[in-house]
């Protein structure tokens, strides 16, 4: 009987995260474990020129020499940066041609991790789908990328892992908007891996393009970590938006596995007038820590974040955003939804500051945070430095619980009790959610839904 | 056989005994007024019936169409055809109230093997029942009673039930805060829901209600019993008299 329950229990938390699953598919490792050899691997296997491989070896070097911080409200067990593969790839032909060539196990995993059904005719080549161009990061190399040719005719030159080892190089000339939503999948599948991408997109003058990222990882019982840098650069009256949906293996009820996604996300408004807006929506990851922050030293430049960060169970998560206000007439937006459950810890952290030369800056933040239960924590943390008397700064910020009355409404109108939740849930994240692409929004709600399941006795 | 059969029910609310033995029988096509005091249990015996989270049956039965209504989860009532009007409807920030509705019936639909309402059934519905109790297709569209007066609340009730289409219908209090031209909006939307199929308890402070809606039965709660039941004429000599000396 216990054995049957147990079973019964196994089956029902493992069909609670659904991109659990690994594939077997054969890969080249580094040798495990991290010192110059490892690097020095890396940079052959991307047959680097030399100035790259100084460039790393200078930042390993450097990063031997530091301390984890300790500011955030988090409890983080320390890792063993040897116990780990910092480079893993599928093995297979040293180019591709066309998606056909592609390991069918790959394609296989991008239908169970859900791809949005748009994205899958994409991949599948279906004739007549909407043009979202899908990057697939598998590990560390990038395997497929579709739409190359057509991005090149718009002008969109997209080069992946022609810099770093793994991620995204995007560059969008002068005047050109980019015609399709650039979307980036980032799976880790090996054992023991560390996921290290770099992306870095640069829209030129008057230049517009909106990318998406999503991430999965398989359900295993050791943490795993992704630690990506993103850098984004807009020149003069240029706009990036940039979505993550990052839905990584958040580890079990009782906070076992799980990744540590700690991620370095940061914007250069350069150009006067240029934008740029983070929308994320982080429901997954054992430990989440991020913060997508904007430079804005462009006259007239806008910043924007809108984050929903869901945490569960024993998840944590210390995210927010920098705002940092160096040209005149600078203005930034920051609206945060962060939702907690079960015996999870949630904090939204952000920084604005305005530099003293910067006239007529303007902030507004909003933090809401929702609390389902009541072993959960919230916990807002802004910070204010101003140097210039004409800024116009506002903070608002609202914690309440999840209440029975509109439970019940919803119950009582024949919606079951997880359901009604995630109705809720939705209609809080909406201001949020409704930055995101069409098609991504709809993914989003769907896992904001399955994310709580059974969170609310 | 009754549509709704209450029998000496007892229910508590957190440590204590609102309910104290309340026997109810409404036939399917009936009309009944429950009327009585501040404190007597009314809300309680919606919530109850309803299948609110704290508001617990320790005694009696409930039976629904021949069924046992409290055995039933809340959402499962509501398919089984059980619709509770509440007195203060509830705010439901971002969620549309379009998207509530279609929610709500499509789970109903789910729950009683029936396809899902295509949308543009489901916006010609949602219109109708709108345009039937005042409601602009912009109160559909906003968040549900997101900034709607009492009134509106009120008649966004009444659309939810239209729209919903439940065999049996308890309406809490439905008429107060009404003005005069809304009460007879929610009155004609009852009597036009009125159907041999259908029945209603509606459960009021005052007879005013009852001068638009005419019911078949009028009963009196007090002391979380019913003491007394007659026709409509017990509602004005209730509104004449006070409850001090009926419910007694």
């Amino acid at each position: 009987m216990a054995a049957n329950e147990q079973a019964l229990a196994l089956a029902k938390e493992q069909s609670k995260y659904k991109w659990g699953f690994s594939s077997d598919i054969e890969s080249d490792f580094a040798p495990k474990g991290l010192d110059e050899d490892t690097v020095r691997f890396i940079s052959a296997k991307k047959a680097e020129p030399e100035w790259m491989l100084e460039w790393r070896l200078k930042a390993f070097r450097l990063w031997q020499g530091m301390e984890s911080p300790d500011w955030a409200k988090l409890s983080i067990p320390p890792i063993d940066y040897q116990d780990a593969y910092y480079y893993a790839a599928p093995r297979k032909k040293p180019t591709l041609k066309s998606l056909d060539e592609l390991d069918p196990e790959i394609l296989l995993t991008y239908q169970k991790l859900g791809i949005p059904i748009e994205e899958q005719k994409v991949l599948a080549g279906v004739e007549g789908a909407r043009k979202v161009a899908v990057d697939a990061v598998f590990d560390s190399v990038s395997v497929a990328t579709t739409f190359r040719e057509e991005l090149k005719r718009a002008g969109v030159i997209f080069l992946n892992s022609a810099v770093f080892s793994d991620g995204t190089f995007v560059y969008v000339p002068e005047g050109v908007r980019c015609p399709m939503e650039l979307s980036t999948y980032f799976r880790i599948n090996a054992e023991n891996t560390g996921q290290f991408e770099r992306t870095l997109i640069i829209a030129d003058k008057g230049a517009y393009v909106s990318y998406l990222e999503g991430c999965t990882a398989p359900q295993r019982d050791e943490n795993q970590l992704h630690a990506a840098v993103v850098e984004l650069v807009a020149l003069e009256d240029a706009e990036i938006k940039y979505s993550t949906v990052q839905n990584w293996y958040p580890g079990d009820e009782n906070g076992k596995g799980g990744i540590y996604n700690f991620v370095t996300k940061r914007a250069h408004c350069r150009g006067d007038r240029s934008k740029v807006s983070w929308t994320q929506v982080e429901t997954g990851s054992a430990i989440t820590w991020k913060y997508p922050s904007c430079v804005l030293s462009g006259k007239d430049s806008v910043g924007e974040f809108y984050s929903v960060a869901l945490t569960n169970n024993m998840q944590q998560a210390d995210t927010g955003t920098k705002m940092i206000h160096l040209g005149a007439g600078s203005r930034s937006t920051i609206i945060s939804k962060g939702i907690s459950a079960g015996r999870s810890n949630n904090t939204y952290r952000g920084l604005v500051r305005v530099g003293p030369s910067a006239e007529g800056v303007r902030n507004f933040t909003q933090c809401d945070s929702l609390l389902l239960g009541s072993e959960c924590g919230a916990h807002t943390v802004p910070y204010i430095e101003v140097k210039n008397p004409s800024a116009q700064i506002e903070h608002e910020a609202t914690t309440s619980k999840i209440s029975d009355d509109q439970l019940f409404y919803a119950q009582s109108r024949g919606l079951d009790r997880e359901a009604a939740v995630a109705l809720i849930v939705n209609g809080f994240a909406k201001e949020v959610l409704q930055q995101l692409p069409m098609e991504f929004a709809v993914e989003a709600q769907k896992l904001l839904g399955i994310s709580l399941e059974g969170s609310v006795g | 056989m009754a549509m709704l059969k209450i029998e000496n029910l007892h229910a508590n609310v957190g440590d204590k005994e609102i309910l104290k033995g309340l026997t109810l029988e409404v036939g399917a096509g009936e009309v009944h007024a429950i009327m009585g005091p501040n404190g007597s249990g009314k809300s309680t015996l919606g919530y109850v019936l309803a299948g609110r989270e704290g508001y617990e049956a320790t005694s009696g039965s409930v039976t629904f169409d021949g069924r046992d209504l409290l055995a039933m989860a809340p959402h499962e009532r509501a398919a089984a055809g059980f619709f509770l009007g509440l007195q203060y409807p509830v705010e439901i920030p971002g969620v549309s109230n379009l998207n509530f509705l279609r929610t709500a019936l499509n789970a109903q639909r789910k729950l009683r093997g029936e396809p899902d309402i295509s949308a543009a059934d489901f916006m010609r519905l949602a219109r109708t029942e709108a345009d039937a109790f005042d409601l602009t297709m912009d109160h559909m569209k906003r968040g549900v009673n997101v900034g709607f007066s009492g009134g509106e609340k009120k008649r966004n009730e009444m659309v939810q039930m239209a729209l919903l289409a439940p065999k049996f219908a308890v309406l809490d209090e439905t008429d107060s805060g009404l003005d005069i031209d809304a009460l007879k909006t929610v009155a004609g939307g009852i009597n036009l829901l009125r159907s041999p199929e259908r029945g209603f308890l509606l459960i009021t402070h005052y007879q005013r209600l009852l001068d638009y809606v005419k019911p078949d039965k009028v009963h009196v709660l007090s002391g979380g019993r019913i003491v007394r039941s007659g026709g409509p004429e017990l509602a004005h000599a209730l509104e004449r008299e006070g409850y001090g000396e009926l419910a007694a």
